[in-house]
């Protein structure tokens, strides 16, 4: 089972770094994104430091999506997933790793490259620190939430659009507390830990059942 | 008789059932709005107004909650008949789904419009991130798309059976909309809609917000067997049935 796992894990990640523009672009995006922000509301340090974790979440929804277009799409086209979903082996198994392999190619970076952005909206090191740490717990969460809506639009005129309209209205909670957590470590009193305990509450839920969802939804959209 | 229910659940011998139906929840529904409007509007004036007549306003609650209600219902029951079409494959199943939609998200988009207006004059401001406001606002989303989804989809079979899933994911909303005024810490999450608790309503006012919630279920089973009846007309539109029926004049 395992090496099932890794089998597709590795197949993903080799197949996305033999065409590193697709990774890099959700990179730049994600990193434009949130350039662009100062310069529409103003570079007054102050408002910076409010506006910048919430501006650091939307842009890591807004790439996350970006990307999920692609998660199944390829496969989908050369006909590769019909024979994954033929296989013996449990498809949200194969789901996972194929998740998993997203997650590595664009929640990760974005946890790494956090720390630039945090100097752009001049946060705190504890609020960067935090602000890594939701983003860590965070980010899975959305990958996995995600591919059910990649699964349910796989094929469709205006998937893109369509995706958005399904999935960033579940993203919403992650996207409260994810902030929650880094606004809150701008204040002495506040303790960031419940916000970190819930992100790691919503990953393991969407853990559990997010496989199971988008496996049944890959289903429904091959047959 | 005990077998003869499932007959039902074949769109062709649904479909006169429901016709005769409709009208019954229509008369339903005139009767139930009414008391329920009338008892809200003439027999409860001295509970929040009267003297004090800046309060009168409150009666928005006679529309207010009972669609807010209605909207969750509605979800549950549309996730319900989701669930039960994908279980048992039945086509009659995901089309009420199908038909439950527009009705569920009507009643969510009159919840916050009328939220809208009762929010203006007690909170001074037409909306506020409320958590409830908020996550009312997300299940009107989620009808949005489970409408967009099965839209999109041409292949009805596969239209089905993915809004069927959306909307089962989307269930999640339900329990935090239900819950999300019960807030542990008041400083941690500042709600400005109060607990909410049925046994704390005046009587007269309960009755009519009842009566007003029964004329809005009536109303719902009027509209969406109306929207399923031309939903069958529309797939089974090829069967023998349908074409018996357009040449015999409309009689069912």
């Amino acid at each position: 089972m395992l090496r099932v796992f890794w089998c597709v894990l590795l197949r993903d990640l080799t197949l996305a770094l033999r065409r590193r523009t697709d990774v890099l672009t959700t990179l730049f995006f994600f990193i434009i994104v949130v350039s662009l922000f100062p310069l529409g509301v103003g570079t007054e340090r102050q408002v910076l430091q409010i506006l910048g974790p919430g501006v650091v979440w939307v842009a890591a929804l807004l790439a996350s999506m970006l990307a999920l277009e692609r998660l199944f799409a390829a496969d989908y086209e050369d006909g590769t997933l019909e024979q994954m979903v033929l296989t013996a082996q449990p498809l949200s198994l194969l789901v996972l790793a194929k998740i998993t392999a997203h997650w590595l190619l664009t929640g990760l970076p974005l946890v790494l490259i956090a720390p630039l952005v945090g100097m752009q909206y001049h946060l705190s090191n504890d609020a960067i620190v935090t602000m890594m740490a939701a983003l860590l717990l965070g980010t899975p969460v959305l990958s996995l939430i995600g591919a059910i809506g990649a699964a349910l639009t796989l094929g469709l005129r205006g998937g893109g659009i369509l995706l958005s309209l399904l999935i960033l209205p579940l993203y919403i909670p992650v996207l409260v507390y994810g902030a929650g957590a880094v606004t809150a470590s701008g204040i002495d009193m506040a303790d960031t830990r419940p916000y970190l305990a819930l992100l790691g509450a919503f990953l393991v839920a969407a853990l559990t059942f997010a496989p199971l969802a988008s496996s049944a939804a890959l289903k429904i959209s091959i047959e | 008789m005990a077998s003869n229910w499932f007959r039902f659940a074949a769109p062709a011998s649904f479909y006169p059932i429901a016709g005769r139906l409709i009208p019954v929840f229509w008369i339903l529904t005139g009767v139930c709005l009414l008391v329920g409007l009338y008892w809200g509007f003439f027999q409860t004036p001295d509970q929040l107004g009267g003297s004090n007549a800046q309060k009168e306003y409150y009666r928005i609650i006679f529309i207010h909650v009972p669609s807010a209600w209605m909207s969750m219902w509605l979800y549950v029951v549309m996730v319900g008949w989701a669930a039960i079409g994908l279980v048992f494959n039945t086509r009659l199943s995901f089309m009420m789904a199908n038909a439950i939609a527009p009705t569920g998200a009507i009643f969510t988009f009159l919840a916050l419009w009328t939220g809208a207006f009762w929010g203006r004059p007690s909170w001074g401001t037409y909306w506020d991130w409320d958590p409830r406001l908020t996550t009312e606002l997300i299940l009107f989303f989620m009808y949005i798309g489970y409408i967009a989804l099965h839209s999109a989809i041409d292949d009805t079979r596969r239209a089905d059976r993915a809004a069927a899933l959306l909307a089962i994911v989307g269930l999640v909303m339900v329990p935090l909309i239900f819950w999300s005024v019960n807030c542990p810490d008041p400083n941690q999450c500042a709600a400005l809609h109060q607990r909410s608790d049925l046994t704390q309503i005046e009587g007269n006012i309960l009755f009519s917000m009842l009566a007003v919630t029964f004329g809005f279920w009536m109303y719902s089973f009027a509209t969406v067997l109306m929207r399923l009846r031309s939903i069958i007309l529309t797939r089974e539109a090829d069967n023998t049935w349908v074409r018996d029926l357009l040449v015999g004049g409309h009689r069912a």
